[in-house]
Parts: structure tokens; sequence; C-alpha cells
């Protein structure tokens, strides 16, 4: 199987996959989604009789004006196709066709800092934020951990390689939010160096907006840092320590190539197909799966949002922010599967 | 290579994993006490706040006290020490509560709960005998009417009004204007300095009632302070201590069942698909890949508010989601480990795919595999910690994570109250450690790659 055929076979399957997500998600808030829809289209009728006072002015019983609101109200759903259950294929299908070319709607209830309550705008908003912080967190974990786990690799049993792995079993087992309670309390509170809350509270639009928003980035940076590079090393450690015992290591040392070259440039290179398929995965983790850290620090990113749309049932960003999720997170998928088709010729042979 | 005695012994050598076996059995300890010593029902009565009424809020540990110059008063919740009963024209029933105030505030409040059955109209007189003996009268009080036997419930409060203006007549007790102090203020201060005044005091409740015996149902009065039980209380005025408790063997479940379960599936769904390749690896990687991709937090959240919150569906909602990430570093590793020689020399031998699968694949992972249960079951304990922490948790089963959401939601962080912070996190990260160092331990000696 050539290169190119591999790679449309795995976008084919990943779009299947999407799709099949996506199903999942309008499947498991579809029938919240048909009362919230049916309740709107009676507010928007009432609304519209009641606007109009002459309509009611023409009936003189009022079990007649009922009778007849309630007929333009089952008039509408049903040109509005809301009469066919939820779970209906066309409705169904019309959905998820919507979701799929980026309509995602209007929003029930929030809004964006700019007061638009289209949910793609609201998206675009929150995006970059949630990028900002945790990939630039993923990145500086990533690096530190690439770098420590091979320094500890080197030296297994050494105070370096000790300290690390304590460090890691240590740093793993916290929760990040729980530190950052304590770090909030500790660093803003305590010791008032941090603010609290991670929301700059200068508009979007003001100048000194950049520098208040590193600002405020900074104690949730520091905690999601601290946290995360020891179980990296310690993944790391342990994946150069496998390639380290294979006999073409060893061929190499005998050879007398120094301990430093063999790791950072033969071992590593033979380690990096997991380690690349963590760091993808890991980088697309960044992108949404910190709806916890969001929330203690108040971060206003894609987390926070999709909390909030949890807590007042706004379905439309519910589903949005799910499906755009899913798609970042498939395409890092993607991209690893591609790094590791590159390090790893046997894989994409696929024999 | 290694026999399972092997491993016993090397990890009785092994300092971490038997630091790592030390915590879990005192977690387990911890559990089981948790079970036998507190009453389930207090348990499930955490989220209702009228079973905590009689406690403090947001008190500190009692401990707290012990590196303290100045003592935080202990909040008491007082039983009578005696009922006399005495029987002339009248007849009169008589608590009484004897206590030692040693701290170097004054108590916030106090609140005296009785419970009377009764038939008549009995009074209900308070006085309260002060450690220099001066005797000071609080309330006197008419119990309603009653033709029959009659129960009656009632809680005094120190801020109540009558009992203010009562003893603001006996002001001539004091040598210094009390107008302005509280009543709690006024009844433990020293009467010539203002001062708090430490000593042995004595509330004495007398019930009169003519012709007929009058009993006490209940009778408890509640000195009001800051610093109340092992753990403090929290803004609800909930004991922290049971809530610590009781979550150590939910935490234990919920962590040890989504683990095991997710690595044992997780497993052998990979090593089969890798082991298999071709259409089979292609079809159940699609799998794995839909619900991979799944985000899984988003989900969860999806799930907890959609379908149950309950804790036995949330470890089924927890294993769905755990699997799949072993089950795909499996299947690379048996990737790599099919195309070595030995594999491919016992697949020439005409062995079945199970017995090279259990016998030559699956062993080479054992490693991962501790790892894997190790390196889980934090996992599992801290998702739902943090489900628990997004306010999704089951109500009735509160968690550690749900106390850290209770402390959030109060914002205890601002108000510095730590002994609601701490705790609970604190309890996640050892269980979790313990789990972690016996992992390691493990790890270390089935592995032996590892140890150079």
């Amino acid at each position: 199987m050539g290169f190119k055929r591999y790679l449309a076979t795995r976008a084919a399957t990943m779009f299947g996959v999407l799709m099949i997500t996506l199903l999942l998600t309008v499947l498991l808030v579809g029938s919240n989604m048909d009362v919230i829809l049916k309740q709107g289209v009676m507010f928007q009728v009432r609304a519209e009789i009641i606007e109009n006072p002459s309509i009611a002015e023409s009936f003189t019983n009022p079990e007649e004006f009922e009778a007849f609101i309630q007929q333009k109200i089952d008039e509408r759903i049903k040109t509005l196709g809301l009469d066919s259950p939820w779970y209906s294929p066309q409705r169904v299908g019309l959905t998820m066709y919507k979701i799929l070319i980026l309509d995602f709607g209007n929003a029930t209830f929030l809004t964006s800092d700019s007061g638009s309550s289209n949910v793609g705008d609201i998206l675009m908003e929150k995006i970059p934020r949630t990028i900002l912080l945790f990939t630039t967190a993923t990145i500086i974990i990533s690096i530190i951990g690439i770098f420590l786990g091979a320094a500890s690799s080197n030296k297994i049993g050494s105070v370096t390689d000790r300290i690390t792995s304590t460090f890691a079993i240590v740093s793993s087992s916290f929760p990040v939010w729980w530190i950052g309670m304590l770090m909030i309390f500790l660093f803003a509170f305590v010791y008032q160096i941090f603010p609290a809350r991670a929301t700059p509270n200068i508009d979007s639009s003001e100048p000194g907006y950049i520098l208040a928003l590193l600002y405020h980035m900074a104690l949730p940076l520091i905690t999601i840092a601290m946290i995360g590079f020891g179980s990296w090393a310690y993944l790391v450690r342990n994946f150069m320590v496998g390639v380290l015992q294979e006999d073409y290591i060893t061929a190499k040392k005998i050879m007398g190539i120094s301990k430093k070259k063999i790791i950072y440039k033969h071992a590593l290179k033979n380690a990096a197909p997991p380690i690349v398929t963590i760091l993808a995965l890991s980088l697309s983790g960044s992108l949404g799966g910190a709806i916890i850290t969001e929330a203690v620090f108040d971060w206003p990113g894609m987390g926070r949002l999709y909390f909030d749309a949890i807590g007042v049932m706004d379905l439309p960003i519910i589903i949005g922010s799910t499906y755009i999720l899913t798609v970042l997170f498939l395409i890092s998928i993607f991209v690893a599967d591609l790094l590791y088709g590159y390090f790893d010729p046997r894989v994409r042979r696929g024999s | 290579m290694n026999t399972s005695a092997d491993i016993k012994n090397e990890f009785l050598r092994s300092k971490i994993g038997i630091a790592g076996i030390f915590i879990l059995l005192i977690l387990f300890a911890v559990s089981i006490f948790a079970i036998i010593s507190i009453p389930s029902e207090t348990f499930q009565n955490w989220n209702n706040p009228e079973k905590w009424v009689s406690y403090p809020k947001t008190s500190v540990p009692s401990w707290v006290n012990l590196f303290m110059l100045e003592k935080i008063p202990e909040h008491k919740i007082l039983v009578p020490e005696n009922i006399t009963n005495q029987n002339d024209e009248i007849f009169l029933t008589s608590n009484q509560f004897r206590f030692n105030y040693e701290f170097g505030d004054f108590p916030s409040d106090f609140m005296y709960n009785f419970n009377l059955e009764y038939t008549g109209s009995p009074l209900l007189e308070i006085i309260v005998i002060k450690p220099d003996g001066t005797i000071l009268e609080l309330i006197h009080t008419s119990i309603p009417h009653s033709t029959e036997l009659t129960n009656y419930e009632q809680r005094i409060f120190s801020a109540d009004d009558l009992l203010r203006k009562n003893i603001l007549m006996q002001s001539n007790l004091y040598q210094f204007e009390i107008n302005g102090l509280n009543s709690t203020d006024m009844i433990f201060s020293n009467q010539a300095t203002r001062e708090i005044l430490n000593g042995e005091y004595v509330f004495v409740v007398n019930v009169f009632n003519k012709e007929f015996q009058t009993e006490f149902i209940d009778s408890r009065l509640i000195i009001g302070g800051k610093a109340f039980g092992a753990m403090g209380t929290d803004e609800l005025r909930r004991d922290l201590a049971i809530g610590l408790l009781w979550g150590t063997p939910l935490a234990l479940f919920i962590g040890i069942s989504v683990s095991i379960g997710s690595v044992i599936v997780g497993l052998i769904y990979g090593v089969y698909s890798g082991y298999k390749g071709k259409k089979t690896d292609e079809a159940m990687m699609r799998f794995n890949d839909v619900i991979y991709a799944l985000p899984a937090l988003p989900f969860l959240i999806i799930l907890a508010v959609t379908i149950s919150n309950s804790i036995f569906l949330m470890i089924g909602f927890l294993m769905i989601f755990s699997w799949v990430g072993i089950a795909k570093v499996s299947r690379s590793m048996s990737l790599q480990i099919k195309t070595r020689q030995y594999v491919e020399a016992a697949k020439l031998m005409g062995q079945k795919d199970s017995k090279i699968i259990f016998r030559h694949i699956i062993p080479q992972m054992l490693p991962y595999v501790f790892a894997s249960i190790a390196i889980s079951v934090p996992a599992a304990i801290t998702t739902e910690a943090g489900l628990s922490f997004l306010g999704l948790g089951d109500p009735s089963f509160p968690t550690w994570g749900q106390i850290l959401h209770d402390a959030n939601t109060y914002g205890a962080a601002a108000q510095g109250f730590w002994w609601w912070i701490v705790p609970p996190g604190l309890l996640i990260a050892i269980t979790g450690l313990a789990f972690v160092f016996i992992g390691n331990a493990l790890d270390t000696i089935v592995n032996p790659k590892l140890k150079r």
C-alpha cells in the first residue's frame, strides 16, 4: 500500500469517525433540544399574537382564542418540520447537515464578549484563548519533559533520575485543578502576587489588554507546567530505557560513539514514535480538555464556555463545541498517524 | 523469568513498594473504620442542612489550638450533666451544663435546644453560674398551655432580645457600661474589666410545673466557637471529618474498579487488533478511534447531565473512556513485538493465535500492564473528583471532589478556609500515590530493563 493511499484511507475513516461522534452527540442531547425548540416556537407564536391586539379582539370566547393559538403553534411546528419525533432520520440528518457546514445557529443563553449570540462567533472568540494558555503550557511541558527524560535515561539510578522519577510519580497523582485552588489560595490571597481570576478585567479592545492577559495567564500556566512535566519526563525516560537495551545501541557503544551522542541522536529517534504520538495527542487535548482547570482559574476559554453551557443547557453551544473539539482532536490524531508512519515504515506498510 | 514467589520476594525488598502497600493498608483501615463507626445515615444526610444546625460554621480543626498562643474558642455541644426532680408543691425538673471555658476569645454565640413532654403550663428558666460565683438570670419564659400530654420543641438563641434585656436589668453586677455588648459577651466577660473570664461555667435550666411532672426529651446547650472536631466544619456547618472519612472507601472503590476493568479490556483488545493486523486491525482500530475521538470529559459531562449521575453508572462511563488509550498503546507495542523473530517463528510453527498472544506477546508487555493499572487508578479517582468538582457528582455518595466543589462554590480560597481545601485534595493525591508506588515497584521488578 502506498503512502498516499494510506493517507486517503486514514482521512476517510476520520470522516466516518467524525460523523459517528456527531450522531452520538445529537442523539444524547436530542430530546432536550426538541423540548427547547418547541418551547421557542410557542413563545414566538404567542408573542406575535399579543403584538397584534386586533386578533384577540375578534374572539369573544377565551377557549376559542386559546384553540386558535394552539392551531397556529401546530402549524408553525409543522412548517418547521418539528412535528416528527426528534429521533426521526430527517430531523437528525438535518441537524447533522447544518453542523457539518458549520451552521451552529444561535446560542440560547450565552453570548460572546462583543454581544453576539452566534455560536460560531462565540467559539471563534474562545478558541484562541484556550490555545494561548494550554498549548503554550503543553509545549513547555513537553520540551522540559523530553530533555529531562533523556537526561535521566542517560544515567539510570543517578540523582537526576531519582529526583525526576520521584517528582513524576508524586505530581501525577495531584489533580491539576486542586493545585490550582492551592496556588490561588497561596499566590492570590495569602501573598497577593497574581490575580485570583484569570479573566482580565479590561476590555479586549484596549491597548494594555495583551499585557493584562499575560499577567493573568501566569498563575494557571505555572500550575499546569509544574504538574505536567514530571510525567512527561518519566514516560520519555521509560521509552528511552527500552530503546537503549537494543542490540544496535550496544553495537554503537562498542564502536566507541559517545553516550551523549547515542542518546540524543540514535536512541531518541527510535523512541520517537510513541513520544510523537503522545505529543500530538496532548497538543490536541490541550485545545479543549481543560474544563475543570479553566473553571478554577476562571479562564475565558473553551473549557469555561463548555461548562457554562452545560450549566444552563445551552444546547447549540454544547453541540458546536463538542463538534469543534472532535474535529481538532481528529486532525491531531491524523497528524500523529502521519508522523508515526514517517518514523516507522512498518506501520504504513500495514503488514 | 519470574515466578510469583520471586516477584513477592523482590517486592518486599523494594522500599517504595512497601511504602505504597503501607499507605494502601492505612486507607483500607480508614475505610473499614468509616463504614463501621460512622452510621451511613449520617453520611446520607450530608446534603441535609437540618442535620447540621448544631454545628458551627466554617470552624478550624480543634487541633489548631495546639499551635496557638491565644486559644481559639472551641465549639461545644453539651449534654446535661445531671437531671434532678424535686417534688414539693410544684415539680421542678433541672438540667445542668457544666464546662470549662479556657480560650482567648468570647464564644461567637450560644444556643439552647430543648424538647419537653408535659401537661399543664410549665415555666422555663435559665440561669448561669459564672466562675467567680456570680449568678446571672438569663431568661424566664412560659411554655404554651396544654391540657393533655404534648411535646414542645424550641431553640433559644443568644441573639434573643428578651434574653438580652434580662441581662441588661442586672447591669448593677457590672462595673462598666454593658449596653453596647451582645448577650454572649456580657455572660462571658469579667464584670470588673470587660475581658474574657475563663473558668468553670454552669448553665442551669429549670422547668417548674404545678401538679404535673415535666420531662426533657432532648436538651442540648451549644456554645458557639470557631474550632471544631478533627477536621473543622464547612460553610454549611458540616463536620468535614465525616465527609473525608467516608470519601476513602468511595475513592478506592471507584479507582480500583475502573482501572482494573479498563486495563484488562484495553490490553486484550489492543494486542489482538495489532497481532491480527489487516482488516481485523483496521475495523477494531476504527471502532477504537470512534471512542477515542469522543472528547472524554465533555461527553462524561453530557452523560452525567442527560442520563444519570449515579456513581455506578459513572464508573461504567469512566471505563468506556479509559480503555481506549491503553488499547492504542498496546496495539503499537504488539505491532513492534510481532515483528520480532521469535513471534514469527512461533507463527511458522503453527501455534494458535490465542497462544501466541497470551504466551509471547502479552508477557512482553506486563511491565506496561502493571504501570497502566497503577497509573489508571489515580486517573480514575481524579476524573471522578473532577466531575464532582464541577457539581456533577452523585449527591447520595458525597466524595472528596464534592467537598472541593462546595469549597470552591463558597469561595474557600478567598476566605482562607485552608482546612476545607487542603485535606480532600491531599487525600486524593495520597490515594493516587499509594497505587503509583505499588505500580512503580512492580514495574522495576518485572521489567529489569528499567533497573540498569
